[in-house]
């Protein structure tokens, strides 16, 4: 080997610490890059093929009821591959052994043979026979919650009949990856299930022989689903439709596709900020080196080695140094890339699992990290490579330190001498004092950023669940009902206080701005849902007009004032040009509201309600859910703490391991600064410690000056990452803005304070390793020979 | 000392005895002393002359407590000091020893007066660093930083530093070696006036013989051993010594 290659690999062993600490910096912003861009791979890559395999549908549609020749028509629309006509419907379930209501969702399957959409996973079990009616296959999720296996009963009040329906079959569909009950904010598997029953027998039981309610399309690769979903709204528009959707609507769908963004956003932002760190730890370690190196680069030189040559030996090091950081990283982004994708797989229960990341994803990984550290130290090598030998020989000159002002001012004189060197030692490089309390900084703000989420949860259930709901459930009727229904419900034992509250899907037009939502009519004061804007005022009800959310009105780009053509999607479709009167800000979906007269003006009908909200008394639970169960009109029961509790869970179970992620890393973040800059000072200053050692001071002493320095720069860092971590939050919320939730910038005390400490804990560490080497200084060897 | 007359004997201050001092580099154990006898009186000029690598440091060192010996043992007046104990070496160093080392080893980002002041916090006995950067001829220049100091300045200041707590031995490790030999005289004027003025027991380091005609005794240093004494019946002065 050549003699410079061995002094390479020497130097690096001898600096193993450093280049360890610089490699875990590299490593967390390579494992963060590859865990996020592989396990968004996988996930696209997963649902593209579970999507496939199934046979997921591009377009669904809704009517009240359509004849089923129909169906030869829709199919022989241009672009439509293939037609799957269904009866979907809601039930009311009881469960031995849960008393709440449970809402069934029942959908369709052919009897015999496969659907030609949407076609479902057998996990357990079989799915339904031609002769036997009361069978039914669960999904998954819902199965699994209830403990409910092939064989079980439970029993349904269908169409106003009850019905003791048998499980025969477990199963998945990528239509119910997100099964979300009506007017719920997140899954709730205990609550809310989707159940598949054969075709002929829920026709029978809905009285829908011969006709459907829902219809899905398989289209052709190269249409387009929104010229289809016009020609299908024409053609189902006399049969009650809805209006219909595309994929990227589909709720289920919808979902997922957001949590895939999340992780796009995830995996632009956090590498980097590692790799940037990474870039300044190797500028910081290289150019220390370098100035320590210098009577070697001089040697060497004077060897005839050229520019060139020494350029190129340090560039080397610097790829040595980067490559450990990427080898490690890559090792730990591919294990986390298949732990990540492996906790999004269980929840959104995907039966199968792609990960096979690309090998394109690594290059990635290490050509930016490359380019990082190499940019960073760009100036060192080049320095070292532009050095005269003969003044690289020579030792530096003692460093210029100038007198100030300060010292001799009355606190100035007050100062011992060890804490004025300190001072001065900040003050002769303030750019490098700078730069590492930048990067304690940025260690505080990886962690504010990510505690963050945890405050912003906490808000928008504060907001969301206690301020604006104030109910303790929401009862779903069966298509509208007359005022009739709001007095028998408010009759039902427990119920303390009863709001009716209207429903419908619409579009919202405004110029060539669309958007496919609903509309909500509200009574004037509402007692029990009230309207809170995201400042926490009570959004009051106007007599006319629309008030829409913020985040709708951008979409449509309106203001108060403008006006929205609102086209109904349901009763007698009205359309209607309405202004806008109010905004509100909230953090989930579109809203948009109205009052309840207004509302029932604009649908043509008398006083109608497809929901209401209830008081009720919590001492007589068991009866109103008895009640509430044997209600035909009653379509589903939504309980707030259920949500609440749902909401939390899902949530904690991400944010979890979203948190330990960033925990590790902001440490890494942390150590990898604080070691390199007192371990690199302590080399350069080890001479001068040893001679106090020598004039009589204790190691304790000394240590107190390299660690103080470095306590004085954390101390400087902790308020600036606190600083930054607010403003990284802000730019992480602002880019996971998405249709369905708007995260709030909300950051407590607690969570600044525990970023601190956390990072704190990592430079103690640090300073603890670098504190054990001052104890062993040998002192007679640094002062023998001249720096 | 010299002239102090054989009746009245000083005090032994420091004494060294069967010192021995192996070093175990890889697989060769170097011997840098090999059974050294010696004693320092209480305010006598000792100069220990010898090549480099005849062990003469080593033996600076472990008087100074600044590294232990293999064998024998070293007595501050009644105290052992060759124990192995960081916290009994760091007392001895901060309260009795003065050190000036070849290449000054100032701390760069304090002024002349704060290396002093450095010491005299630390010490109960101490002088003005002021007073004691007078001592070495450097009253004009108490604020001037190490790099806007000439050599034998900074030296002056790193002996000023070294008897600004009063030590009770003063241990010189090639104090002239960096520096040419007009300021070297400067730099040993001042060991000598502390020497003479404070009374304070002085041991150079050196391989510069003519050094030793300003001492009180020389011990010639060759192998890890004495090799022979020799006692000055005159010292000369500092200012009449030449190279």
């Amino acid at each position: 080997m050549r003699a410079l290659n061995l002094k390479l690999i020497r130097n690096l062993w001898k600096l193993k610490g450093q280049v360890l600490a610089i490699a875990v910096v590299i490593a967390s912003g390579v494992a963060v890059l590859v865990m996020s861009l592989s396990s968004l791979q996988a996930l696209q890559q997963t649902a593209t093929a579970y999507y496939e395999r199934q046979r997921f549908a591009d377009v669904f549609a809704t009517v009240k009821r359509a004849p089923r020749r129909l169906v030869n028509q829709i199919s022989t629309l241009p672009g439509v591959r293939s037609v799957e006509d269904r009866i979907k419907q809601m039930a009311t379930l009881s469960i031995d052994g849960f008393e709440e209501p449970v809402i069934g969702q029942l959908v369709s399957i052919p009897e015999q043979g496969e659907p030609l959409l949407n076609n479902l996973v057998l996990r357990s079990g079989r799915l339904v026979s031609l002769d036997h009616p009361d069978e039914v296959v669960l999904n998954e999720p819902f199965a699994e919650a209830h403990d409910l296996q092939p064989g079980d009963q439970l029993k349904a009040l269908m169409n106003g009949h009850q019905r003791s329906l048998t499980v025969v079959g477990i199963a998945l569909s990528p239509e119910f990856i997100y099964t979300m009950g009506p007017g719920a904010l997140m899954p709730d598997d205990k609550r809310f299930g989707v159940m598949w029953m054969g075709r002929e027998a829920l026709a029978a039981a809905y009285d829908l022989e011969g006709a459907f309610n829902e219809v899905s399309l398989g289209l052709l690769h190269d249409s387009s689903p929104e010229q289809i979903i016009v020609k299908l709204d024409r053609l189902l528009e006399t049969y009650g439709s809805h209006g219909a959707i595309a994929r990227k609507n589909q709720i289920s769908n919808w979902f997922l596709m957001n949590e895939i963004e999340q992780l796009k956003t995830m995996s632009t932002i956090l590498p980097t900020i590692f790799l940037a760190v990474a870039a300044f730890l190797g500028n910081m370690v290289m150019s220390r080196l370098i100035a320590t190196d210098r009577s070697e680069i001089g040697l060497m030189k004077a060897f005839g080695y050229s520019n060139w040559q020494v350029a190129w030996h340090y560039t080397k090091m610097v790829m040595a140094m980067c490559g450990v950081g990427i080898v490690l990283g890559w090792l730990l982004g591919a294990w986390l890339g298949r732990v990540n994708t492996e906790i999004y797989a269980d929840l959104f229960r995907f039966p199968l699992l792609i990960f096979r990341p690309d090998p394109g994803v690594f290059a990635i990984g290490a050509a930016v990290s490359l380019i990082a550290a190499l940019a960073g130290s760009l100036g060192a090598v080049r320095h070292a490579a532009t050095l005269p030998p003969a003044e690289a020989m020579s030792p530096p000159a003692p460093p210029m330190y100038r007198s100030s002002r300060f010292y001799q001012s009355r606190f100035g004189l007050w100062l011992d001498q060890p804490t004025r060197i300190i001072l001065r030692q900040i003050m002769r490089s303030p750019w490098r004092s700078l730069l590492t309390s930048i990067g304690i900084a940025l260690s505080v703000s990886v962690m504010v950023m990510a505690l963050q989420w945890i405050d912003a949860i906490e808000q928008i259930i504060e907001v969301q669940f206690h301020q604006t709901q104030r109910q303790d459930m929401t009862v779903g009727l069966v298509e509208s009902q007359s005022d009739q229904t709001l007095r028998e419900i408010r009759r039902l034992p427990g119920v303390l206080a009863a709001e009716p509250m209207r429903s419908k899907s619409a579009d919202l037009k405004a110029g060539h701005l669309s958007h496919r939502g609903g509309i909500e009519g509200v009574t004037d004061n509402p007692q029990l849902q009230r309207i809170y804007d995201a400042r926490g005022e009570v959004v009051s009800i106007p007599p006319e007009g629309l008030i829409l959310s913020t985040r709708l009105a951008e979409k449509l780009d309106v203001q108060i004032g403008d006006s929205v053509w609102v086209e109904v999607l349901e009763g007698k479709q009205p359309k209607a040009l309405i202004p806008v009167v109010s905004l509100f800000e909230t953090y989930m979906g579109m809203p948009a509201y109205m009052h309840i007269h207004a509302f029932n003006r604009l649908m043509g009908e008398r006083a109608s309600l497809e929901a209401i909200n209830l008081l009720v008394d919590k001492n007589q639970l068991t009866q109103l859910y008895r009640s509430l169960k044997s209600l035909p009109k009653v379509s589903a029961v939504t309980l707030k703490d259920a949500a609440v509790e749902e909401f939390n869970d899902t949530m904690a179970e991400m944010l979890m391991v979203y948190i330990s992620f960033f925990a590790a890393f902001a440490c890494a973040l942390g150590f990898g600064v604080v070691y390199n800059s007192t371990r690199i000072a302590l080399s350069e200053r080890g001479r001068e410690l040893a001679t106090l050692r020598v004039l009589g001071f204790h190691s304790g002493e000394i240590s107190y000056i390299l660690l103080g320095e470095a306590a004085l720069l954390i101390l400087v860092g902790l308020p600036l990452g606190c600083l930054m971590g607010h403003g990284l939050g802000w730019l992480m919320t602002n880019a996971m803005n998405t249709e369905l939730f708007r995260i709030p910038l909300v950051i407590k005390a607690a969570t600044d304070a525990t970023a601190v400490l956390v990072t704190l804990g990592a430079t103690a560490f640090s300073a603890a390793v670098v504190r054990r080497r001052l104890d062993h200084l040998d002192l007679i060897a640094v002062l023998k020979t001249r720096e | 000392m010299s002239d102090s007359g054989p009746s009245a004997i000083p005090e032994i201050t420091l004494q060294g005895q069967g010192l021995t001092k192996v070093y175990h580099t890889g697989s060769v154990d170097v011997h840098a002393l090999r059974g050294v006898d010696l004693e320092l009186r209480e305010g006598e000029l000792v100069v220990l002359l010898g090549p480099s690598g005849s062990g003469k440091s080593t033996l600076l060192n472990i008087l100074g407590g600044l590294d232990s010996p293999s064998s024998g043992e070293v007595t501050f007046r009644d105290m052992r000091i060759s124990a192995d104990d960081e916290s009994t070496l760091t007392r001895y160093r901060r309260d009795h020893v003065g050190f000036v080392f070849q290449f000054y080893n100032l701390i760069p980002s304090l002024t002349a007066r704060e290396n002093v002041s450095l010491v005299t916090e630390i010490a109960n006995r101490s002088m003005d660093p002021a007073e004691a950067l007078a001592l070495v001829g450097l009253a004009e220049r108490l604020d001037h930083f190490p790099a806007q100091l000439s050599g034998g300045e900074q030296q002056r200041v790193a002996i000023a530093r070294a008897i600004a707590k009063r030590p009770d031995i003063l241990l010189c490790d090639e104090p002239t070696g960096a520096l040419d030999s007009q300021t070297g005289i400067l730099v040993l004027e001042a060991i000598e006036r502390v020497n003479q003025e404070m009374g304070t027991t002085t041991a150079v380091i050196t391989h510069n013989s003519v050094i030793g005609e300003m001492a009180d005794r020389v011990l010639h240093f060759a192998d890890g051993h004495v090799a022979n004494y020799q006692q000055n019946s005159l010292r000369k002065a500092a200012h009449e010594l030449s190279w």
